[in-house]
């Protein structure tokens, strides 16, 4: 789990841009969205396409998103109940 | 009755190089345009962590712009400037860059953060949102920059006080060759500027 944690916080620093964020000044339960890493919508659907394509995990209801993507630690959790790959 | 309208201010940006009213005010050694941007972005200290998430064409317009208006714009009032901007390619650099990402259909995962750039007006969002304008806007596609046109449209702007200002010019990027030219336009007389025009200026 702490493996799968490490890895999203360098995927979303990476995909997203995040210029001025560094990898160990994001916790494990920050909010990634609002006053956490101010992520935006468009960075949401792109926390989407990471969970289709590193995971194998299609979101079929996109008002699950907003569970799933509060922090680190509850996208890790669900990764790890639901991956396919 | 019509107004004189003189240019404020102006900027070329091409050849890792910045140009501020013909004084190079930043140039490094050859490198990419991304490199060419983030390096210019720190070394002006501007504090706007969405530029990094910007296409390149937008990172372009957006550098031009910030170095034009940030001395103008006031956060007390509305800034009634309006932004008229052209280029060549469109869009082209970065619809290259989605329609890879669509072109295996085993592979097909589009990213949302490029596509939202597939459209060569989104540069005028950005540097709306940047500076709070709800002003007038257009982009249009040259095949070379019409400086007769862009003096023409600034001025009926100006003239039918649609605008106060006008940030007009022309920005072409693609494959990492890219070209700005900005300029602002307005009613009071420059005296540094006088006899130049958009031609005179963007074929020095």
């Amino acid at each position: 789990m702490e493996a799968l944690k490490q890895e999203l916080k360098e995927k979303i620093v990476t995909t997203l841009n995040l210029e001025d964020i560094a990898i160990e000044d994001i916790a494990d339960n920050d909010p990634l969205f609002g006053d956490g890493l101010g992520l935006d919508s468009i960075d949401a659907l792109e926390l989407i396409v990471i969970l289709d394509k590193d995971y194998g995990i299609k979101l079929v209801d996109p008002k699950e998103g907003k569970s799933i993507f509060q922090s680190i630690e509850t996208m890790a959790a669900y990764i790890e109940a639901n991956r396919t790959k | 009755m019509t107004q004189k309208t003189y240019i404020q201010s102006y900027i070329q940006i091409e050849n890792n190089e910045i140009v501020l009213n013909g004084e190079s005010v930043f140039k490094i050694e050859q490198t990419d345009f991304a490199d060419f941007s983030k390096q210019a972005y720190r070394h002006f200290e501007i504090q706007y962590p969405k530029f990094f998430k910007m296409d390149a064409l937008s990172k372009l317009a957006f550098l031009g712009a910030d170095l034009l208006l940030s001395p103008i714009v006031s956060d007390e009032k509305e800034n009634n400037i309006a932004l008229v901007l052209a280029n060549n390619s469109a869009s082209l650099d970065t619809d290259v860059k989605h329609q890879e990402s669509i072109s295996d259909k085993g592979n097909y995962f589009p990213s949302p953060a490029v596509f939202v750039y597939t459209l060569p007006n989104i540069c005028l969002g950005e540097i709306s949102i940047r500076h709070q304008l709800k002003s007038e806007n257009s982009f249009f596609i040259f095949d070379t920059f019409n400086t007769e046109f862009m003096s023409n449209y600034s001025n009926i702007l100006l003239n039918s006080n649609k605008a106060e200002t006008v940030l007009c010019g022309w920005v072409e990027l693609f494959n990492n060759n890219y070209k700005a030219f900005l300029c602002t336009i307005g009613t009071n007389e420059n005296l540094k500027i006088t006899n130049e025009t958009i031609n005179t200026l963007y074929n020095k």
